[in-house]
């Protein structure tokens, strides 16, 4: 048994958070762009696409983040593509935001009220022009303060990453606590690490929310 | 590259399977009724309002800081702790225990912000009409005010506890036999793991879809419906 | 009101003829007959329910009809054509009970959006017309205010020059007082006179029976989705034919 001390903990936690927060941010920017290219497709009309979209909407929120992940690590393999951690927890990750994304952005077009499709409609505005220029302004608008509350729930979601052996910050600290037989300790700094990425993203949220409905 | 599935495999071990259901189902249930109960109690403590002024002002600091603290670490963090890390400060736990514990907690810090939502919502005369009329105030906050506030917030609450099960699939990780834990052990023995997960893939989607049907139900029929 | 002239030399800017439009198995209009000359003011009255909106909102095709046939303009109204109804709504304005403003652009811009997108009127020429526009509803001041600094009548009253900065042929009118405060009705009627007393095409949903009574050449009375009465205002305020005309004219005075 090897001798940790605190700052050897903390240290090793602390490069771990590197790799955690790389994932997120991959995972969030990557399932943006999905989910915008979906919201997208949603809004074009074509026939079937609003079914393929709200299908694909309820399967990622209907299966576990860890069974999607199992399933991206063992898929890849199946097709013989490399798969790497990095790999299988990047694309699991985007494309489990990107449903969750596509569905709130969903909502902000949703609640636009008519009146603004049918003012814009009666100015003789084409569908392209009333969504570029009245309706996903607004929607926009709307769109910020739950899209940056999800980014708290793609950064917990990193650490189910740790199942198919990504080394983030979850996984280190399994590996530490093993090595150091002190969970109790590790664990609490495995947890205060998450909060303190997680909590000020949680606040600004809030006070966007906030921002959004007071009064001008 | 020819890619041969094998479905057969996965399906034959059905029981395992079923068993793996009926812990994700039981756990499920359990922590839906201690967590919302424990969530309908941190909401009464943490809404503004009414009553909150009854609640000792660290009691609000205690549970705020327990709600913020669930809501910003991921579960499998908080399972781990509670399995690994309390047994170190001398409490040992059985998986299924820790399981529990940690689903019960998870819910009651989401229900708590469910549920203080609905409760804020709460239009202030119908507060005033109770007062008029002589109710206590628990008499108040269980007739007048939470029946309404778990009628609006119903679908929000049936949601989260659809997340929680299937969060429970992270409860496998220490060996609960729950139902990702079944298609690792399936995958374990015949190897065919793209097709164990999607076999439990599918069975969760179907559970999430009864799950939130059922309760959907229940609600209408038990807590909220016209008689 | 001046007479305008409804002889049958001058081709109708709106013809309607047996138009009918049910929503699934409720028909709310049940064959409409009608013309409308240019210049003409035209009020329509009725209980709710008795589809002037619908027959409003299908002359600018914000709702399809089943049978029947709408030109306006001469030209045949064609939901499926996207580039006839783009056409159509340049010649027909719309303004809504709920102004519909566009929340995140200024006055100035909610005027000028339309015709830089439709008619490609340049930002200079836009501003111009813009403001040309603002002075003519008495607004000149409200240029860069956004719509919830103003009250609903300064909100209507934009609403008005938007859809006028498209130079339409013919102005709907739905309801468009319903939604404001008593002492706001006046200053948005006042620019609806203006309009009429202008020359322009008006088609009003409305409530306001002595200021339909001053300002159209015509009173539509509409029943459960039929055209009821018409006529002149003095023939229909002043002498209602029938018993549902007479019924409702009365409720209004109680």
């Amino acid at each position: 048994m090897v001798d940790f001390s605190l700052w050897d903990i903390v240290r090793n936690l602390l490069l771990a958070l590197r790799w955690t927060v790389g994932l997120s941010l991959i995972a969030f920017i990557g399932g943006g762009l999905v989910g915008l290219l979906l919201l997208m497709l949603r809004l074009s009309k074509l026939p079937g696409a609003g079914v393929f979209v709200s299908a694909y909407v309820q399967l990622f929120q209907g299966v576990p983040l860890l069974v999607q992940l199992f399933l991206a690590y063992y898929g890849l393999g199946l097709f013989g593509i490399n798969t790497s951690p990095w790999v299988a927890a990047g694309m699991g990750l985007t494309f489990y935001a990107s449903a969750f994304l596509t569905e709130i952005w969903r909502g902000c077009v949703a609640s636009i009220p008519r009146g603004q499709w049918e003012a814009s409609q009666s100015l003789a505005l084409n569908f392209a022009e009333q969504l570029r220029y009245v309706i996903l302004p607004q929607a926009f608008k709307i769109a910020v303060a739950p899209t940056v509350g999800f980014l708290v729930q793609v950064i917990k979601g990193t650490a189910l990453a740790s199942v198919i052996g990504f080394m983030e910050l979850t996984k280190v600290g399994k590996t530490i606590a093993n090595a150091t037989y002190s969970p109790f300790l590790v664990f609490s700094c495995v947890a205060v690490l998450y909060f303190v990425l997680c909590y000020p993203v949680s606040l600004y949220a809030k006070s966007l929310e906030r921002k959004l409905h007071a009064p001008r | 590259m020819r890619i041969q599935l094998d479905f057969g495999a996965v399906l034959a071990e059905w029981p395992l399977l079923l068993t793996g259901i009926g812990w994700t189902l039981a756990l499920t249930a359990a922590a839906v009724l201690v967590g919302t109960a424990l969530g309908i109690a941190c909401a009464w403590v943490r809404a503004r309002g009414f009553g909150a002024e009854l609640a000792p002002r660290w009691l609000q600091v205690v549970v705020g800081g327990y709600v913020e603290l669930i809501r910003n670490t991921p579960f499998i963090v908080q399972l781990f702790f509670i399995f690994f890390g309390l047994p170190a400060a001398g409490f040992k736990l059985s998986a299924e225990t820790a399981s529990f514990i940690a689903m019960v907690i998870n819910l009651g810090a989401y229900a708590t912000e469910i549920i203080r939502a609905g409760l804020e919502a709460t239009p202030k005369g119908q507060i005033e009409a109770a007062v008029s009329l002589a109710l206590t105030r628990l008499q108040t906050f269980t007739r007048v005010v939470l029946p309404p506030a778990l009628q609006k917030i119903w679908p929000s609450l049936v949601s989260q506890i659809v997340i929680v099960m299937l969060g429970s699939s992270v409860c496998g990780q220490i060996s609960t036999q729950e139902l990702s834990y079944a298609a690792d052990l399936i995958q374990s023995n015949n190897f065919r793991s793209f097709e164990a997960f999607i076999v439990v893939g599918v069975l969760y989607l179907l559970l999430s879809f009864a799950v939130r049907h059922l309760l959907n139900w229940a609600g209408a029929t038990f807590l909220f419906g016209r008689r | 009101m001046p007479p305008v002239d409804t002889s049958a030399t001058v081709a109708p800017i709106v013809d309607i003829r047996a138009l009918r439009k049910s929503y699934g198995s409720n028909e709310v209009l049940k064959g409409i007959d009608l013309q409308i000359a240019p210049g003409e003011v035209i009020a329509i009255i009725g209980k709710s329910g008795s589809g002037k909106s619908t027959l409003l909102r299908c002359i600018n095709g914000l709702e399809e009809f089943q049978s029947g046939a709408l030109t306006v303009d001469s030209k045949p109204l064609l939901h499926r054509d996207a580039a006839a109804m783009r056409a159509l709504r340049q010649r027909v304005g719309m303004i809504f009970q709920g102004f519909n403003l566009f929340p995140h652009l200024t006055v100035g811009k909610n005027i000028m959006l339309a015709p830089s997108l439709v008619k490609a009127k340049d930002a200079q020429a836009g501003e111009a017309h813009a403001r040309a526009l603002l002075a003519r509803v008495g607004l000149t001041e409200k240029f860069d205010a956004y719509a919830d600094q103003l009250s609903g009548g300064q909100q209507q009253r934009v609403a008005i020059a938007r859809a006028l900065a498209m130079e339409p042929a013919v102005l709907l009118c739905d309801e468009i007082t319903s939604a404001l405060d008593p002492e706001l009705v006046g200053e948005v009627l006042r620019v609806v006179e203006g309009l009429a007393q202008d020359g322009m095409t008006l088609l009003m949903v409305t409530h306001e029976m002595s200021f339909a009574r001053r300002v159209s050449n015509r009173v539509i009375f509409m029943h459960q989705g039929r055209v009821h009465e018409m006529g002149t205002p003095a023939e229909i305020f002043g002498t209602p034919q029938t018993p549902e005309l007479q019924q409702f004219l009365s409720s209004l005075h109680d």
